[in-house]
């Protein structure tokens, strides 16, 4: 608990409190709109079940930035990963063997992907923004070509409840992400890569100078990126029950605008886990609530864009 | 004078718009030789008024990057431009020059909000832009519900023809408004950019923004009119864009962001700002219309497209970056 | 020169968040006058010139008098409309941009002047270069020069408006005497004109020569006003300081220790040239020399940043080669940078983990994770043996002042026990009480047994605290000096030869 209020004394701390009050604000709203469908039970499951694929996506792009970089290609990775794993499964569905299969095979393309990226930028010197952007195209355009641009579907129970069952009463991608979330919280805090992580995204030189070996860090943060992909990927085909290039497109800017409205600084450098968990149950929570208030979805997405530009301005406010 | 010629071959060869050039010529010679449609007058024109909309949106993101800035949210602009203007030539009519005024404007306009946005709140221009292009596409279709517009009136769909000819094959040629649009388009661009006072001012603004303000450059000012360029001729690309496809859907432009970008970029202009040329600009838009061009006469599936882009785009912006490290530790 | 004031600057205050940076300034530079600034680092100086050429405004309460008006604050173009050209110490140019397009950019706010021709622009520039008497590459882009010659393009580009008042700050810090000697013409020239020269240096023999008044400005205050002609170098360093220090140099390398560090024909190209060193068991090796005389590429190569075309390295004996800095580390060579704010400390990151930057591997427990604990009495210990004021180590190094901040930078590498200790410029923007107690850490860590080289460009620094000083010029070693049996006057003679 002291760790976790220690966590909170930081620059950020000004950032969850903004979060805090928003989110009242929500609940208030919605409280009056529609309480009793806002806060039934039914409704409350699904967020927490849409929630956790967010915000491994969030997670992703929040460990870059971290470092002063971006990675416009998380959606084309995850779903590269959902696409190998989805070919392999439905050779033969109820194989366990396959399964496994699968889950190496979607781990080891994360992975092949985040070492493309991290390469390009550490080693070629290729800027982040376009280094992923580049990557994200040509993902993008084998995506396409390995599925025919045609969903695959049809996969075995023991996937499914990555999506639908429960542990301990928590929903499994709920649980995925929580764990997750704590994992990449352990990592940046107490080990070596974390400190480096936040040294570099502050001034990357300096952290050179001191010995430190930057180039494998941007590796090791854009191998991680991709991994929290893969998951992400196992929680979609869990929630589809299917896979297809393309899917997920308008996730890209609110994973941004997670960890923007999280208290990453864009410029690299600061940010902590819990600042975006927040983020993401403000952000899950409006969109619940703008769903069920009949709000179209395209007003939802200009939304986003309004809000991420407001938080920004209030942030540079009281600074 | 051969020494002349070898230190201009030297500084030559060392520009990343010569290796592009070669690259297209490569493609250029290749694609002669697989392909008998490629060469054709018929096939020339059809790439250039296909790449109009790209051209002319590359010359726009060209100057804000030399500014050292980034704007991902024209395709949204231009949608919102071109909606305002079929609006009004559907309900009112008018000519070609009401409609791409009233495109300019609206794109200028949502130009300097990005603007404002940009220098006043001191976040990376991505992270705002990204916000914008949302924040406007999706004012749009929710207001717009999503309709398509056409029906457009005579004047508009014969378009403007000048210096028509016979081909060939019979068919007939000449300079039709997306071409006359890009070729005005690029000549002011690069006009503005070497000539103008306001050029050379935003240059120095991408090459360091301290010292611009030190010698009294209104970085602000400077701010406005870039992505105020951008917006307008974001509008302009979308009267070219409705005028080819005599229609208009809110969302067709979306996604377009990251293909301009990519053919701003693969002409060498820096995303760091103050560097780059329009020649490497046009040689970017060149290749990547060449190369869909000769990816559909070869009939390679359009899966391979993307591929194919995604490529070439990795291969070009890797050549730059380990280019510009030589030339830094060569410098140092 | 005149008695009449081209500008009078009138409770002139500036603070940026706790930092009083100018407290009340009180000046004035007349017509026709060389009048010199002498401060240290961090006296006050460049927001001075800042609020002189419009970039910063000053508080509440300042008034600027200029031709005839008064002023509150100034705007940049005002500035430049009134004939204020300033010379920046980091230059101000444009790397992206040709030396031609560099020199002449003042054109390019001229809007009623029409198209840009770059004929106009060469002409423009080749006038300055002929006023300042150089040549340089116009074709060339900035980014592609050597410091020596950026420091050139700044001056040019000074001269190529018709300027009134012309600020230099630390002008000639990066050129050779036959250069300085071609700036001071031009400033004698300039006065002629009726122009006013304001010029910093720290290097006082250069200040006197040509000055005819000079203003003594430390922390933030103007502390006086005085003819040239009645000052001499120490009442000055007494006035820019306010402390009489009395020194005595270190005296003869007594221990005769193993070497630790061998340097054998060392070259690289373009940079340095048939370097020989050895440094011993407790022995402070100082290199001084002009900016730009390859001090800092020597530093960068022994340190593992850069390799070295030909020649030997051999640490406690053994040769070696570094492909990376990580590699001279790992061989016990340590380097404190000479920039702390872009290569030396991660400013805007923790006390706690700047500290510890450069022993993170040294801090893992057996099961991967970071000991916090360790890491934190390391840090503690650290800060006190050092003495550094540190309210909290969770708080960013910004939260420091220039001298802490300074040791902590030095701190890091401390914990990393190297045998051999590479201090560049470590005093730059210090002020003289924490000077003297990083002096002191350096003498303590050669008793120690550490191998020590200082490099830095201020002779007393260097002459006070060191065994053996050698001089560098163009990239090669040109003399050697034992401080116990030579003079600062000799050593200042062969550094601006």
């Amino acid at each position: 608990m002291d760790q976790v209020l220690n966590a909170m004394k930081l620059p950020t701390d000004r950032n969850i409190r903004y979060l805090l009050v928003i989110l009242v604000g929500i609940f208030t709203i919605m409280a009056i709109a529609s309480g009793d469908t806002f806060f039934s039970l039914a409704n409350l499951q699904s967020m927490s079940s849409q929630m956790p694929l967010l915000g491994m996506l969030a997670l992703a792009m929040a460990v870059c930035m971290l470092t002063g970089g971006i990675n416009l290609s998380i959606i084309a990775t995850t779903n590269a990963c959902s696409l190998v794993m989805a070919s392999i499964l439905t050779i033969s569905p109820d194989n366990g063997m396959v399964l496994l299969l699968a889950l190496v095979a979607g781990l080891v393309t994360a992975i092949v992907i985040g070492l493309l990226n991290g390469a390009l930028i550490a080693y070629v010197g290729v800027s982040p923004i376009l280094a992923t952007l580049g990557m994200m195209t040509l993902i993008n355009g084998l995506n396409v070509l390995i599925s025919g641009g045609s969903v695959i579907s049809g996969f075995p129970e023991s996937l499914l409840v990555l999506g639908n069952g429960s542990f301990f009463g928590v929903p499994m991608p709920l649980f995925l992400f929580i764990f997750f979330a704590i994992g990449l919280w352990g990592l940046l805090e107490h080990t070596s890569l974390g400190r480096t992580i936040y040294l570099m995204g502050s001034n990357e030189k300096a952290t050179r100078f001191s010995g430190i070996n930057t180039q494998k860090a941007v590796l090791y943060v854009y191998v991680i990126s991709s991994i929290l992909c893969w998951v992400a990927a196992l929680i979609m085909m869990a929630k589809f029950n299917s896979a297809k290039a393309g899917y997920g497109e308008s996730y890209l800017l609110i994973a941004i605008l997670a960890s923007v409205l999280g208290g990453i600084n864009p410029d690299g450098g600061f940010g902590r886990i819990i600042g975006i968990g927040l983020a993401l149950i403000v952000l899950q929570t409006l969109e619940s609530g703008l769903n069920l208030l009949g709000v179209s979805s395209y007003l939802t997405m200009a939304l986003w864009g309004g809000i991420l530009i407001l938080f920004i301005a209030l942030q540079k406010r009281k600074a | 004078m051969p020494d002349q010629i070898r230190s201009h071959w030297g500084a030559l060869v060392k520009r990343h718009e010569f290796y592009l050039a070669v690259l297209i010529g490569l493609i250029v010679i290749g694609l002669g030789m697989s392909s008998e449609d490629f060469f054709t007058l018929g096939n020339i024109f059809d790439m250039s008024v296909s790449s109009a909309i790209l051209g002319i949106m590359a010359c726009g993101l060209f100057v804000v990057l030399i500014a050292g800035g980034i704007d991902i949210s024209f395709p949204a602009t231009a949608a919102i431009a071109q909606y305002v203007m079929a609006t009004y030539v559907l309900s009112i009519g008018g000519n070609f020059v009401i409609a791409f005024l009233i495109a300019a404007v609206v794109g200028i306009v949502l130009g300097l909000i990005n603007a404002v946005l940009v220098y006043r709140l001191k976040v990376p221009a991505i992270i705002i832009t990204i916000s914008t292009l949302n924040l406007f596409f999706g004012l749009l279709i929710y207001f717009s519900n999503g309709e398509w517009l056409y029906g457009f009136p005579d004047w508009f769909m014969e378009g403007i023809e000048l210096f028509t000819f016979i081909g060939s094959d019979g068919y007939d040629y000449g300079l039709s408004l997306p071409i006359i649009t890009l070729v005005a388009v690029i000549l002011f661009t690069s006009f503005l950019m070497s000539k103008t006072r306001l050029g050379r001012q935003i240059y120095a603004m991408g090459g360091n923004a301290d010292a611009a303000s030190r010698i009294g450059i209104n970085l602000f000012g400077i701010h406005l009119f870039v992505y105020g360029y951008m917006g307008a001729l974001a509008g302009i690309a979308s009267v070219v864009q409705t005028q080819i496809t005599q229609s208009v859907a809110p969302n067709s432009l979306m996604g377009f962001e990251l293909t301009v970008l990519a053919a701003v970029v693969l002409g060498g202009t820096s995303m760091t700002g103050g560097k780059g040329t329009l020649m490497g600009v046009v040689l970017g838009v060149a290749l990547l219309a060449i190369m869909k061009n000769g990816l559909t006469l070869l009939s390679v599936p359009s899966y391979w497209h993307t591929v194919v882009t995604g490529l070439i785009i990795v291969f070009s912006i890797s050549m730059t970056a380990l280019n510009e490290k030589k030339q830094a530790l060569q410098g140092a | 020169m005149s008695n009449e004031a081209f500008i009078t600057l009138q409770r002139v205050s500036k603070h940026f968040g706790s930092v009083k940076a100018l407290d009340g300034i009180n000046l004035t530079f007349n017509k026709g006058e060389v009048h010199c600034l002498a401060g240290k680092n961090g006296c006050g100086k460049s927001t001075l010139f800042k609020v002189i050429s419009g970039v910063h405004e000053p508080e509440k309460g300042a008034e600027i008098i200029l031709g005839g008006k008064s002023f509150s604050r100034l705007n940049p173009q005002q500035s430049i409309e009134h004939g204020i050209q300033v010379i920046y110490q980091d230059l101000s140019l444009f790397p992206n941009l040709t030396v031609a397009e560099n020199i002449a950019v003042q054109d390019h706010m001229a809007w009623t002047k029409g198209l840009v021709k770059q004929a106009r622009l060469n002409t423009i520039a080749k006038a300055a270069m002929d006023k300042v008497g150089v040549v340089l590459p116009l074709t060339k882009r900035v980014e592609q020069l050597s410091i020596a010659e950026c420091q050139l393009v700044a001056i040019c580009r000074a001269m190529a408006s018709d300027a009134k008042l012309v600020i230099m700050d630390e002008p000639t810090a990066s050129l050779t005497r036959t250069e300085v000697n071609s700036l001071i013409n031009v400033v004698a020239d300039l006065k002629s004109k009726g122009v006013t020269v304001v010029f910093v240096s720290h290097k006082l023999d250069e200040v006197m020569e040509i000055s005819d008044r000079i203003t003594v400005i430390r922390d933030g205050r103007t502390i006086g006003t005085y003819p040239a002609e009645e000052m001499n170098s120490d009442e000055l360093a007494f006035l820019m300081t306010g402390q009489r220090f009395e020194f005595s140099p270190l005296g003869e390398y007594q221990q005769q220790g193993e070497v630790k560090l061998e340097i054998t024909n060392l070259t690289k190209k373009g940079q340095f040239n048939d370097i020989n060193l050895q440094v011993r068991v407790g022995e402070i090796v100082a290199i001084t020399g002009l900016l730009g005389s390859g001090r800092t590429e020597l530093c960068l190569a022994l340190f593992g940043m850069t390799q070295p075309d030909s020649g030997e390295i051999k640490v406690n004996g053994k040769p070696v080669k570094f492909r990376s800095n990580r590699e001279a580390i790992a061989h016990g060579i340590g380097y404190v940078s000479e920039d702390r704010m872009s290569t030396g400390l991660v400013m805007e990151q923790t006390i706690q983990d700047n500290t510890t930057a450069a022993v993170l591997p040294r801090l893992k427990k057996s099961n991967g994770f970071l000991d916090h604990t360790k890491a934190k009495k390391l840090v503690k210990k650290l800060i006190s043996s050092l003495s550094i004021k540190v309210a909290d180590p969770m708080l960013p190094v910004t939260s420091l002042s220039g001298g802490n901040a300074q040791r902590i930078s030095i701190a890091k590498w401390i914990a990393a026990e190297p045998d051999v200790l590479i201090l560049d410029s470590p005093t730059v923007g210090v002020d003289v009480a924490n000077k003297e107690s990083i002096y002191q850490i350096a003498k303590d860590l050669a008793a120690k047994g550490m191998a020590i080289i200082m490099v830095s460009d201020e002779i007393p620094e260097v002459f006070y605290n060191s065994h053996r000083v050698v001089v560098m010029k163009d990239g090669r070693f040109s003399h050697d000096f034992h401080p116990a049996s030579s003079s600062e006057q000799e050593i200042m003679e062969a550094v601006n030869a």
